[in-house]
């Protein structure tokens, strides 16, 4: 989402590391398009203002201390990437559990801020965890809301507490009261309310959401701010925190190409944390947020941690385990493993969004955003095709059992040929691998992520994403020829 | 009043104002969302015209950015007129939707809804409830149904009933999301074997900073955006992004949504909004 921020970010420094020896007024060169840069983004004038300065102090302070040009310009990468952690919040805040279950979270904002699909999120995750939420539907606003909830709460598994119809009927306050005794009665340890929409002035709403909080008192109240808002980000911040209060902060729409530099200048001025970040349509597009991951992502510097914790998720143990002994005892590596790597990989989410999570992603964005996610579905599809025998010994394939396998899966025998020819490149390069040396045509940064993720997610699954990684050049390809 | 009211009240009826001034101008341009171009734009615009006083040269170079366009919605010369309503997720759509129907069917028209957003749960339920309010028919397919379908039901029942307007509720979606702006052109294409889509109303949120731009370019680029609906106008946020949408992309703001009932919507005023900004 900081996409164009990290562009003009990169350019910034990029020309600062060209030079022999950076001068004050390349510094101040420097600023003035980060300050652009920066308003470009959304994020509020006050704070930019406050941002250029803490950069142009420190920078100008260190610059006399160093010598040659690259280790100036590193040293003012390292001093803008620590003034943005600075101004994200600083260090992550976890969601706190009340010591008397229920934990009670209450969700605020403005209309299509996205907190009914927020809702529904974090019941999905702290369900995960072994948590037993319940959905509370106190927007009895918009139309439809509360039947919005249950179709959410449905398709996550949680259950909604519901009494009234909503479209303006029922009094939001009772709604949220009686969902807490609800909770505790059927002892769930956790309970979500979802309220209704308001705009920061309008004082009618903002009373009543005062009123759901005194009378249910809740642990945590997040703010749900959509991460395209504009410079009105930080009076409607303010307004909240005058009015209702927030501890912390979720953003959402997080997907979209928003700079989203009105959360900057959020978490900056109302000195509440980031806690979370919605990314997506899907219930799982949704995680915790890490400023400091945030600030190397929005400098270029990706986000190997989080990709690292997504694949330590999505990848069985047991599995791993077993892929990593078979790999070590000097067992091949079949199109069994294959297919369930590739299970794993679709289990972590879109591969457009892992692929952004590398360093330098900034660079090939146009081909990570056409990647084509049905590659992944398609080639599952033909390796399910295939008997047991065939996956353990691809070579046994011949002309016959390749129509079959393409008729089965629904392709062309030219994708199984060329699935076929793929796999067993892989499998040359991964015995290649375990020979020691690393394999021809990895990139830097692949071989950087496979050693970050350390255990829990055996090497060959940092080959299977090299391998795709490697291969999207072709839906990009493909998307260009579907455009014209 | 903003800092933008206290430099007018400074500079009131003088010639010249003071370097301070400018930069304080620019700063209350950029806290209105206008963005670092626009603003500076403005500011450089007004500061060489040559007005009788400061404040109506900055009146002016606002007035300039503003689409020639017109701002009528279009009618179709016979038959049924078709408007598609278009955004990103949470702008409001559903909502516009229904109050754009509601402002139509007061003027004598007849009006047909459909609900043709069928991703977001319950978002049918949502327009259903508005057309029983409003009592306008709401055409909509099973849950998940292909939104281009219901779109093409809607197009043929309209013509069938001989309605005066057919508003159509979409999904919200994020411009990025290739194959989703995919589908919407797909839905464009389908109504237009039925009759022709007079308009394409894009729905952009007051509160929305620079991204609204990005939006407007890319839904332009695929639907052929024909006018912006600006909402939230009720809120603190004054909604400068939708001139800097006027100035780069001459697409005309034709309403605009102030509240959450039927009647909070209105015909877009230029010289409203363009004080509304200061």
């Amino acid at each position: 989402m900081f996409d164009s921020l990290t562009t003009k970010l990169g350019g910034v420094l990029g020309s600062l590391r060209s030079r022999g020896k950076i001068s004050p007024s390349d510094i101040e060169g420097a600023l003035v398009e980060i300050h652009e840069a920066l308003l470009d983004a959304d994020v509020a004038l006050s704070v930019v203002n406050e941002f250029i300065e803490t950069v142009r102090v420190q920078a100008l302070e260190a610059l006399p201390n160093l010598q040659s040009g690259t280790n100036q310009a590193q040293a003012i990468f390292e001093i803008i990437n620590s003034a943005l952690t600075e101004i994200l919040g600083g260090n992550a805040r976890r969601v706190r559990f009340a010591k008397q279950p229920p934990t009670i979270i209450m969700l605020a904002g403005l209309q299509g801020a996205g907190k009914t699909t927020l809702a529904g999120k974090l019941a999905k995750y702290f369900a995960d965890q072994g948590n037993t939420p319940i959905l509370v539907a106190s927007d009895l606003q918009r139309p439809n809301a509360v039947t919005q909830l249950q179709v959410v709460g449905e398709s996550v598994g949680v259950p909604v507490f519901a009494p009234e119809p909503g479209n303006g009927v029922g009094d939001a306050v009772k709604v949220a009261k009686e969902g807490v005794a609800f909770a505790k009665a059927k002892q769930h340890n956790m309970v979500i309310v979802d309220t209704a929409g308001r705009l920061g002035v309008d004082a009618t709403l903002m009373k009543e959401a005062i009123a759901i909080r005194d009378a249910i008192n809740p642990t945590e109240i997040l703010f749900v701010v959509d991460a395209m808002i504009g410079q009105d980000a930080v009076r409607t911040a303010q307004a909240f925190l005058d009015g209702v209060g927030f501890d912390g902060v979720v953003l959402t729409k997080m997907d979209g190409d928003a700079r989203g530099g009105a959360a900057l200048s959020i978490a900056h001025m109302t000195k509440r944390p980031i806690m979370f970040a919605s990314t997506g349509e899907k219930i799982s597009d949704f995680d915790i947020f890490y400023p400091e991951r945030m600030a190397s992502r929005i400098l270029g510097m990706g986000d190997v941690a989080t990709l690292a914790e997504q694949a330590k998720k999505a990848f069985d143990p047991a599995s791993s385990a077993k892929l990593e002994s078979k790999f070590a005892s000097g067992e091949d590596f079949t199109l069994e493993d294959f297919l369930e790597q590739l299970q794993a990989m679709s289990k972590m989410g879109s591969m457009s969004k892992m692929l952004s999570m590398l360093p330098g992603a900034g660079q090939m964005k146009k081909q990570i955003e056409n990647f084509d996610e049905g590659e992944i579905t398609r080639t599952q599809a033909i390796v399910q095709s295939m008997t047991p025998t065939e996956r353990r010994d691809p070579k046994i394939l011949n002309g016959s059992r390749r129509i079959r396998i393409a008729n089965g899966a629904g392709r062309t025998v030219k994708e199984v040929n060329s699935l076929v020819e793929r796999f067993t490149q892989a499998q040359k390069m991964m015995r290649q691998m375990r020979n020691g040396g690393t394999p021809a045509g990895m990139p830097a940064g692949m071989a950087k992520m496979g050693s970050s993720m350390g255990a829990g997610m055996p090497r060959p699954a940092g080959k299977v994403i090299q391998k795709k990684k490697s291969k999207s050049g072709n839906p990009a390809k493909r998307a260009q020829e579907e455009q014209a | 009043m903003g800092l933008f009211g206290k430099f007018i009240a400074k500079i009131k009826g003088t010639a010249h104002a003071s370097v301070a001034d400018w930069d304080e101008l620019e700063a209350s341009l950029l806290e209105a969302d206008l963005g670092p171009h626009l603003s500076a734009e403005v500011v450089r615009a007004a500061r060489s015209a040559k007005a009788e006083n400061a404040e109506e040269a900055i009146l002016n170079t606002l007035r300039l950015a503003l689409s020639k366009k017109s701002r009528a919605l279009i009618r179709a010369s016979e038959g049924t007129t078709a408007v598609l309503v278009v955004g990103v997720n949470g702008t409001g759509k559903t909502t516009s939707a229904a109050k754009l129907a509601a402002s139509l069917s007061t003027q004598d028209s007849r009006v047909l809804l459909a609900a043709a957003d069928t991703f977001r749960a319950a978002a049918v339920d949502q327009l259903q409830t508005w057309g029983e309010r409003l009592d306008i028919d709401v055409i909509h397919g099973a849950p998940n149904a292909d939104p281009a379908s219901v779109a093409f039901d809607a197009a043929q029942q309209g013509l069938a009933r001989n309605m005066d307007y057919l508003v159509i509720d979409t999904a919200g979606r994020l411009h990025n999301k290739n194959d989703l702006m995919a589908e919407l052109g797909k839905v464009r294409r389908v109504i237009e074997k039925v009759m022709p889509v007079q308009e394409v109303l894009l729905v952009v949120d007051a509160t929305t900073g620079q991204n609204a731009l990005a939006q407007a370019k890319v839904f332009a680029e695929s639907v052929e955006v024909t006018g912006l609906i600006l909402t939230k106008l009720d809120g603190s946020a004054r909604g400068g992004i939708a001139l800097a949408i006027e100035q780069s992309l001459d697409i005309p703001i034709k309403f605009i949504g102030t509240g959450e009932s039927a009647t909070d919507f209105a015909p877009f005023e230029p010289e409203i909004y363009i004080q509304g900004l200061l």
